[in-house]
């Protein structure tokens, strides 16, 4: 399939994520790029690296559709259809950013496009998705909801509680685990006697999936199957896409001077760079079109972040309660 | 609302479900239990098969997750009720109540809210012990965002309960178990006793006297006892801890010049320590009262009767207190027991 559909050049798929990843690397270089004067006043916790994760499973999704996701949350955001000017107001603490300056970068919103919340702490938004899911389900509607998190999250009781749950109602979820082998500065070997999280998901009776090498194409291909079954009713699904964090955990820079990963581990990532690989799939001048789209509606984005207003005294004690 | 019908807390609590799941298709009833035949000591009994599996529904042994759902079904639009038949074990489900439920109005910007309802049993005597016997609620005041009721009548249980079912945030409804053995007047059509008002359930001149929970039947009894000593007693039921009604106890405190706050929790930055407080806040212009609080002893509850009798506030030591404070100092006295005021009582084994 995935050989089939690149031999054809599915120019429209590939332009499509082409866009979508370009768009998310480029938002957030200039975030790393604009963090040294303070202007973002909020931890970010860049995706550059793993954008393919969203992007593969968002670009099969219905703008109906519903994501929950992590304090990493970027790149989702995006690809769901996240409204940028919002997220960089978000950021720079504005009154017009998605949440009013309230929930910063790890608490993105869309509520229209289906961004339904991240967390700060690992895992909880998993069940809420869960919950989503229910709802969809009881109201027969035909939407579906991703869930994604990290490879640490995989550790926490309330992912198998979740799972449980999920499969045990035949919720119509995707599971998407976007591994990339760190919990901070720790390796998946160091915090997990049984590596293989697929092999712990199917005891909970899900089908699961790993996608090799942050492959966007096989990662698009297989989320566009499973939501598809999702959508008729065949219960809940999981996903996990082996990726790699470019940057530091939390922060703008690198941190291979900590000593606790080789730069060499990147550099087999960062040759099969899908941004760089789809890009190139591109004719000139079609790419030349996205790029300069793309970086005009990020300029627009910070202009208008910069022009924002920051929230007024009065929305300390706003919608503490409804 | 008047009315002759008398009817159990947990009739009162199971008609204000049935009533509200009727009125709102949107409502969800589920938790450990909530379908099996003991249906949560009677307070979700028949609704299994009035609303069918999908809005009633036992859930797996996992209140994180479950939690977790709820926030993600009122996100979807939904407004759950998730009933924990210990609150024990709604420590368990922490991270959701503190981290996502009352937050969500907040980090959505005011775009979204979480309409949940969690409800949860204190137990007391008959050897619970330390893990089956916690009023927990003042963790739960301690969080903007969350409210938190605590009725003592079958008629606020059931008010309350349709109260805190419309209300668009989460809020934590905390049931005591002995509580639903007692009887009162409950009309039969819905209504709602609605957050941030209090309840002077007794006037009176002398003492303020606030009971929370099932101290408030403690309290009614040392009222009585005090009538003995010609001590008048204003009994207050707080009902709603958050909001607080800070207004009416303080009024009322102002008026006595005494207050007495017992509490079913810990002292230490318990409910009590938040109404004596605002009480104080509010009174700075010379009405400040003598007070007191009374609460669980500062120990987990322990299981054998001997010691359990110890680490309750009761009637009879709750009028001693009353009966200090209003006289000014220890006077030493102590009611002899009266078996006719404990007309509601817990009787195991179960």
């Amino acid at each position: 399939m995935l050989a089939a559909e690149m031999k054809k050049g599915d120019a429209a798929l590939n332009s499509k994520l082409y866009r979508s990843l370009y768009r998310i690397r480029r938002v957030e270089e200039e975030i790393a790029r604009v963090y040294p004067t303070d202007k973002i006043k909020s931890p970010v916790h860049l995706s550059i690296g793993q954008e393919g994760v969203a992007v593969g499973v968002c670009e099969a999704l219905e703008p109906s559709d519903v994501v929950f996701g992590s304090y990493r949350g970027h790149a989702m955001y995006l690809a769901k259809g996240g409204d940028v000017r919002r997220m960089i107001a978000e950021l720079y603490g504005k009154v017009d950013g998605c949440a009013r300056g309230k929930g910063g970068s790890m608490h993105l919103v869309d509520v229209p496009q289906g961004v339904m919340g991240t967390s700060a702490v690992v895992a909880t938004t998993i069940p809420n998705a869960v919950g989503y899911a229910y709802a969809i389900k009881l109201r027969r509607e035909r939407r579906v909801v991703v869930s994604f998190f990290g490879d640490g999250a995989t550790e926490e009781g309330v992912f198998h509680e979740s799972l449980n749950f999920a499969a045990l109602k035949k919720l119509p979820i995707l599971f998407v685990c976007e591994n990339n082998h760190y919990a901070i500065h720790t390796h998946q070997r160091q915090r997990q006697a049984n590596e293989d999280i697929c092999g712990r998901v199917r005891t909970h009776g899900l089908p699961t999936e790993r996608i090799e090498q942050n492959d966007v194409l096989a990662l698009h291909s297989a989320a566009k199957k499973s939501i598809a079954a999702l959508r008729d009713g065949a219960g809940p699904a999981f996903i996990e896409c082996m990726t790699y964090r470019w940057l530091e955990h939390v922060g703008p820079g690198e941190d291979f001077a900590l000593g606790f990963r080789e730069r060499e581990e990147a550099a087999s990532w960062k040759a099969g760079d899908p941004v760089k690989a789809l890009g190139d799939k591109l004719d000139g001048p079609a790419r030349a079109q996205i790029d300069r789209e793309v970086e005009a509606e990020i300029k627009a984005a910070f202009d208008f972040a910069e022009s924002s207003a920051f929230p007024g005294a009065e929305e300390l004690h706003r919608h503490v309660y409804r | 609302m008047s009315t002759d019908r008398a009817i159990s807390f947990v009739d009162a609590i199971r008609e204000a479900t049935d009533q509200e799941m009727a009125r709102d298709e949107r409502v969800l009833l589920f938790g450990l239990d909530v379908d099996d035949p003991k249906a949560i000591l009677g307070t979700t009994k028949g609704l299994l098969d009035r609303y069918g599996k999908e809005r009633v529904f036992g859930t797996p042994l996992s209140e994180d997750a479950m939690s977790g759902a709820a926030v993600g079904m009122a996100l979807a639009g939904l407004r759950p009720i998730h009933v924990h038949i210990r609150m024990d074990f709604v420590m368990l489900a922490m991270n959701q109540l503190v981290n996502m439920a009352a937050k969500t109005h907040y980090m959505f910007g005011g775009q979204e809210s979480c309409p949940l309802v969690v409800r949860s049993i204190i137990g007391k005597s008959w050897g619970q012990g330390a893990q089956h016997s916690q009023g927990l609620y003042s963790f739960f005041m301690h969080v903007p965002g969350l409210k938190v009721v605590a009725p003592s009548t079958p008629y606020d249980a059931k008010g309350c309960l349709a109260a805190a079912v419309r209300d668009d945030n989460p809020v934590m409804f905390i049931e005591h178990r002995i509580l639903y053995y007692q009887r009162g007047p409950v009309p039969e059509a819905s209504y709602e006793v609605k957050p941030g008002k209090a309840r002077i359930a007794v006037p009176g001149k002398d003492v303020t006297i606030v009971g929370i929970s099932y101290m408030q039947v403690e309290a009614m009894r040392a009222q009585r006892y005090l009538q003995e000593k010609g001590v008048s007693a204003e009994v207050i039921d707080p009902i709603w801890l958050s909001p607080l009604d800070v207004d009416t106890i303080a009024a009322s405190a102002a008026k006595t010049g005494r207050l007495l706050i017992v509490d079913n929790g810990w002292s230490t930055c318990g409910a009590s320590a938040e109404i004596l407080s605002a009480v104080y806040e509010k009174l700075q212009d010379g009405r400040l009262p003598k007070a007191r609080r009374m609460a669980f002893a500062p120990t987990p509850c322990p299981t054998t009767p001997s010691l359990e009798k110890l680490f309750y506030p009761n009637a009879r030591t709750i009028a001693a207190a009353a009966y200090d404070l209003v006289k000014g100092s220890p006077q030493g006295w102590l009611p002899e027991e009266r078996a006719e005021f404990n007309d509601v009582e817990f009787k195991g084994p179960f």
